[in-house]
């Protein structure tokens, strides 16, 4: 059973000066229970995405289902099952985290008390300081407020967008773990992120960037489409070194990944001919090490084609 | 209902917890009844004046006399020569000299007729209009006095009564027109603002994807602001009453119901408003020029509406506060029952009614 279905959907922000296709015929299933993670950079059309399957905007073409309920015609009955946590902190900063709590649980017709299961896990973390203003909570602290606040009427579906963006590296993976947990309640959740070493933390994920999918799929199958052999570069000379790689026939692509330079390697070239041609041009002290593709090895390859 | 209770007591914490803008909300009326009643009116009192009395006789001394005592003017100086009168104008120490020529008492017992002369500094206009005003009228009414007994031949008295206001006071116009005023302020801006408050902070992208209604989220702003409007609406004829002494003739209650009347035309202005921007300051912006501009210059509360040109007279019609301000004055002022402010009450019931669904019908239930 398909807790969100699209179908082809779209969305086009048309100004005087330009039409940008924020959306472009986008398709994607996700099942009940599912973790399913929209990874693309920055203005890849995730929060477009996201508003159109919580009935904040009306799509342009397609179609999309939310628990069964069109997202267009039945917006109102979405409105009562679904959980939508904003990329922005959206809560009321002068109210303490006990007042937003509430409130939030009053307008979805029920009680802290009647759901408070659903939240412990997360809540007792914030529950000391359930008396100060939401506004004066630490960024971590106001995450898991508003995640509190969006999981209190229990909803069947989950809208995360960017939950993790601006939070310390310790908060993302806590971050992580509530969803795991939330997961094992049978709650479907659907995340957005710009960042790559989030993929492998979801069931599934599409890889999403300028408006398309460009694949999707669990991490793991993902990464075995690819099929190239990368490997890990470092010299003295790392920007030279970046420039004498990208100019080698050999590679099919390369760019800078953390300390090393990444080399993907056309299938008729060895790692022997990189090396003899790095130190043709100067890069004597040249490590190669072959490496594991991961998710972002794999965005880089579907973005070139 | 829950809901709604909900939202109204979260609408009161945002309000309560804002001290700075409570208290401005309950003060500015106070503080606007106090400069339109004591500061800025436009009654001249206790004007200086001097004299260029060539006659000093009975007669002159009693008219001085007359015009000191009144407490539109203060006797400064006596002159001695014309000379002195450009001088005093020029350092500002008097607003208007009075000459009287030489024997000026025998002229008048004895001709019938006695000229006086009163010279007035016109750089403002409407101070000497009203100044010069005022001493002729104390010197007819001396004059009155001395031919009293006798018959004149073809007079004509005319006899002037300012009803309603015999005193003239600048106050009784102020009231209302600072009613009206406070009331766009409160109810027109700050809910506008309070509603575009939610979209720029982004609440209200999570209000609407919750079962809420809309009419919920609008009508839970408004009550705190109406509840903040009746104790300004309160506070405001308290001191206009105890403190300006402008008396409220008619029924209390016809005017507290008319005014929460407004209030709701002014609230329902704000959400107007609020479902049709997207930023406060837009929000500021409509409220002040589109709003509180033409609440000030077309209700008639600064400039009288009959002096206006056509087109602006017109536009008046569809300012709420020109109806208000009607209403007030005849209730408050005049004393008059609802019955002759049916048609005022009728059209700012219309309005209410236009607003609140035209602004229901704007609200949207999604981002864009």
């Amino acid at each position: 059973m398909t807790a969100v279905a699209v179908n082809n959907l779209s969305k086009v922000y048309a100004t005087k000066k330009e039409t940008i296709d924020a959306v472009q015929h986008v398709s994607f299933d996700v099942a009940r229970g599912e973790l399913f993670g929209i990874i693309g950079p920055d203005g890849a059309g995730k929060t477009s995405l996201f508003r159109m399957l919580t009935t904040l905007l009306l799509p342009d073409g397609g179609s999309a289902t939310v628990d069964g309920s069109d997202i267009v015609k039945d917006y109102e009955a979405i409105r009562q099952k679904v959980g939508y946590m904003p990329g922005r902190f959206s809560l009321y900063q002068d109210l303490t985290v006990e007042e937003n709590l509430n409130f939030f649980a009053t307008i979805f017709n029920t009680t802290v008390g009647a759901n408070y299961d659903i939240i412990k896990d997360i809540y007792v973390q914030i529950e000391p300081f359930k008396k100060r203003r939401a506004g004066k909570l630490s960024g971590g602290m106001k995450q898991k407020l508003a995640l509190s606040c969006a999981l209190i009427h229990r909803p069947v579906v989950l809208f995360l967008d960017e939950p993790t963006t601006g939070v310390d590296a310790v908060s993302r993976k806590e971050f992580w773990e509530m969803l795991k947990r939330l997961k094992q309640q049978g709650i479907t959740i659907l995340v957005s992120t710009p960042y790559m070493d989030e993929a492998a933390l979801c069931d599934r994920v599409a890889l999403m960037q300028k408006g398309k999918i460009l694949s999707a799929g669990t991490p793991a199958s993902i990464i075995n489409a690819f099929n190239n052999t990368i490997l890990a570069v470092k010299s003295e000379k790392m920007f030279q070194l970046l420039r004498d790689l990208k100019a080698w026939q050999g590679t099919e692509d390369s760019y800078s990944f953390g300390e090393y330079h990444h080399a993907v390697m056309k299938k008729e070239f060895s790692e022997e001919q990189l090396q003899n041609y790095l130190v043709e041009k100067g890069h004597p002290d040249v490590e190669i090490k072959p490496t594991q593709p991961n998710i972002e090895d794999c965005f880089m390859q579907l973005m070139q084609s | 209902m829950k809901q709604f209770i909900s939202f109204v007591k979260k609408e009161f914490l945002h309000i309560l917890r804002d001290t700075k803008t409570l208290l401005i909300l309950l003060g500015m009326p106070i503080a606007l009844i106090m400069i339109f009643g004591f500061a800025l009116t436009t009654e001249v009192k206790n004007s200086k004046f001097a004299v260029l009395d060539f006659s000093k006789d009975a007669a002159t001394e009693e008219i001085i006399n007359e015009l000191n005592a009144s407490r539109y003017f203060d006797l400064v100086a006596a002159l001695h020569t014309y000379q002195d009168i450009e001088a005093i104008f020029h350092k500002g120490k008097a607003k208007m000299i009075i000459v009287f020529p030489p024997s000026f008492k025998s002229d008048l017992q004895h001709f019938n007729t006695a000229p006086v002369q009163i010279i007035a500094d016109a750089s403002d206009p409407n101070v000497a209009t009203t100044l010069t005003g005022y001493a002729t009228t104390i010197i007819m009414d001396y004059q009155k006095r001395v031919t009293h007994d006798r018959k004149l031949p073809h007079t004509i008295n005319t006899q002037v009564r300012m009803l309603y206001n015999p005193q003239m006071k600048g106050t009784y116009s102020f009231v209302p027109g600072v009613i009206s005023m406070i009331l766009m302020l409160v109810c027109t801006m700050m809910t506008a603002i309070t509603v575009v408050r939610e979209k720029e902070t982004g609440t209200m992208e999570v209000l609407l994807v919750s079962p809420v209604q809309p009419i919920k989220v609008i009508l839970a702003k408004a009550v705190p602001y109406l509840l903040i409007s009746i104790v300004n609406i309160i506070s405001i004829l308290l001191l206009s009453v105890f403190v300006l002494d402008v008396p409220i003739r008619g029924s209390l209650i016809l005017l507290l119901s008319e005014s929460i009347l407004f209030t709701i035309t002014c609230l329902s202005f704000g959400l107007l408003i609020s479902t049709l921007t997207d930023s406060q300051q837009m929000a500021m912006f409509i409220s002040l020029t589109g709003l509180f501009l033409p609440t000030l210059m077309l209700s008639g509360f600064l400039f009288p509406i009959e002096n206006m040109p056509m087109v602006l007279q017109v536009v008046s019609n569809i300012v709420p506060a020109r109806w208000y301000y009607q209403i007030v004055r005849a209730v408050m002022i005049k004393g008059l029952p609802l019955i002759t402010v049916w048609k005022e009450t009728f059209i700012l019931t219309g309005m209410t009614v236009f607003l609140l669904m035209a602004s229901l019908k704007n609200f949207k239930t999604r981002l864009a």
